[in-house]
């Protein structure tokens, strides 16, 4: 017997909410809140999971992946914070500017990628920026555990530290935050030197943060299954290109600021999809024949797949090149 | 030569690899009999590893063969144990006081293998990130379903459980948590129907 609910639609369940706060945190992040409209309580989740906020901006649908960072046994409300891109695609830019208190929007169920290793000794986070929203559900569950865990921190300045003044008053001695324009950096090598066996490490944050963790742990020695890492990444724009689906026998049109499965979806064909953000699998899609260059931009299909052109990731990867049909 | 090639088999069967030095702040050898050889092979890869290595071997029946090769290769620490069972606490001991980083390299026989790693895993090494490779003797070590007394270093098929006297068959269903393979009485059906036994791999 699965508990899973039976899934009609693709990607996770939805849930209607209405906005309860809207709280600026600082010059780029935003906290929201939400409330259940039918006024039950929210399933709770496991720190590191996510929801997908569907936008509705003028007829265009906006789907977004934010981590929840509630505390996931908190079921009368979800938060979510979001740091506003000025160059995006519009998503966090919807999410400043127009979503207000009382709002109806809808949210997927909880989806994890990212979730602790409730095995391990120890469990060290590493944040870059907005990279903390994961981290602060999961202190809130490894706190109620008398969990060990400890946070490292680094934000741009003081002013863009969300929830730094918050952390550091409950966690006095687990919470290390790193400046960078006053030159502080976090000092990788020694904190990975010296941790108990089975100790697990974190990162969230920009990519070249996550390749720098990945890349010093495997050097001193750690195993890869006890470091983790979640990035999620938006749809780059790119020249638009022509898709044939065959089948559901169309040819659609992939605009340069639409993700390949925004257009699919647009042109009315189901296709699965559960992140949007490369890292899932969900959307996996077959390459049927193609004429051109992929540019491939997922965490999901290895090196091979991505050179032989047998499968495409169409959240976040695109296509350059004559013709390009797909099995949708 | 020390090494043989297992047929293939079902999923549940541990598969062997071969030894390769990975990057560590320290590395913990433990071998039995002739394992030695694979760790003379994988000093012989990096030999600078052995200022870092801690080597706990078990000859067993092959006494003095490779005893002076080992301390040759100056580990930072060597310990020889008459036997799995006495090097254990030491086992236990130091890897209680590692810390991440720590890479295990693991050889010799099946049973050796499976109880050292069952002893990393536990103290918070993931299986995945354990290295094995299989020299010496193809015994097993099994567990007997029925009365669930362990005996060792089994080599025919079946076998007399060392605890409960039935005949056991020898499968290659094999838990990681118990470091055995699995013996199933084979005159369940028909009592007293045993066939002879036959060699492992014969």
């Amino acid at each position: 017997m699965s508990a899973a609910p039976q899934k009609a639609k693709p990607g996770a369940e939805q849930i209607p909410v209405t906005v309860s706060a809207v709280v600026p945190l600082n010059e780029l992040v935003t906290r929201f809140e939400f409330k259940r409209t039918d006024g039950q309580a929210f399933p709770t989740f496991s720190g590191g999971a996510h929801t997908v906020v569907t936008m509705n901006d003028d007829g265009r649908t906006r789907l977004n992946p934010y981590s929840l960072m509630s505390d996931p046994s908190d079921t009368s409300m979800y938060a979510i914070s979001v740091r506003r891109d000025d160059n995006g695609r519009g998503g966090s830019l919807f999410m400043h500017t127009r979503v207000k208190v009382g709002d109806q929007m809808t949210i997927t169920y909880p989806v994890h990628l990212f979730s602790l290793d409730l095995r391990a000794r120890k469990h060290l986070f590493f944040a870059g920026g907005i990279g903390i929203t994961p981290f602060m559900a999961m202190i809130a569950q490894l706190e109620r555990m008398n969990g060990n865990w400890e946070l490292h921190y680094s934000v741009r300045t003081e002013a863009l530290g969300s929830y730094v003044d918050e952390l550091r008053y409950k966690f006095p001695n687990k919470v290390h935050v790193y400046y960078d324009d006053q030159n502080q950096a976090i000092p990788l090598e020694d904190l990975l030197d010296g941790q108990p066996l089975g100790a697990n490490a974190y990162v969230c944050g920009p990519k070249g943060m996550i390749d720098w963790v990945h890349a010093t742990a495997e050097a001193a020695g750690w195993p890869d299954a006890q470091v983790h890492s979640e990035e999620f990444l938006a749809p780059a724009p790119g020249k638009p290109f022509e898709v044939r689906l065959c089948k559901s026998d169309m040819t659609v049109q992939v605009g340069e600021n639409e993700s390949l499965l925004e257009a699919i979806e647009r042109a009315g064909v189901e296709a699965p999809f559960l992140c949007r953000g490369g890292a899932c699998g969900q959307c996996e899609t077959d390459v049927v024949a193609y004429d051109g260059d992929f540019i491939h931009r997922d965490h999901w299909l290895d090196e091979e797949q991505h050179a032989d052109g047998s499968k495409i990731m169409p959240c976040v990867s695109r296509f350059v090149g004559k013709s390009l049909e797909l099995d949708r | 030569m020390s090494k043989f090639q297992f047929p293939e088999s079902i999923k549940s069967r541990p598969v062997y690899g071969t030894l390769a030095p990975r990057p560590g702040k320290a590395h913990l050898m433990i071998a039995d009999a002739e394992g030695a050889e694979a760790i003379l092979e994988l000093a012989g890869q990096q030999p600078d590893l052995m200022a870092k290595s801690h080597i706990i071997y078990i000859p067993k029946d092959t006494g003095e063969t490779y005893t002076s090769k080992l301390k040759a290769l100056k580990p930072a620490q060597y310990y020889e144990g008459p036997s799995y069972e006495a090097s254990v606490q030491r086992l236990r001991h130091v890897l209680a006081n590692a810390h991440q980083g720590l890479q295990v390299y693991l050889t010799g026989t099946e049973g050796l293998m499976g109880q050292a790693q069952n002893e990393a895993m536990q103290a918070g090494i993931p299986h995945s990130s354990i290295q094995t490779e299989h020299r010496g003797s193809v015994a097993r070590r099994m567990q007997c379903v029925h009365c669930k007394g362990i005996t060792e270093d089994v080599m025919h098929d079946p076998f007399q459980c060392a605890h409960c006297g039935l005949h056991l068959f020898v499968r290659d269903h094999y838990s990681r948590r118990l470091a055995a393979y699995q013996g199933v009485r084979v005159d369940a059906e028909d009592h007293g129907n045993i066939p002879d036994p036959v060699e492992l791999y014969s």
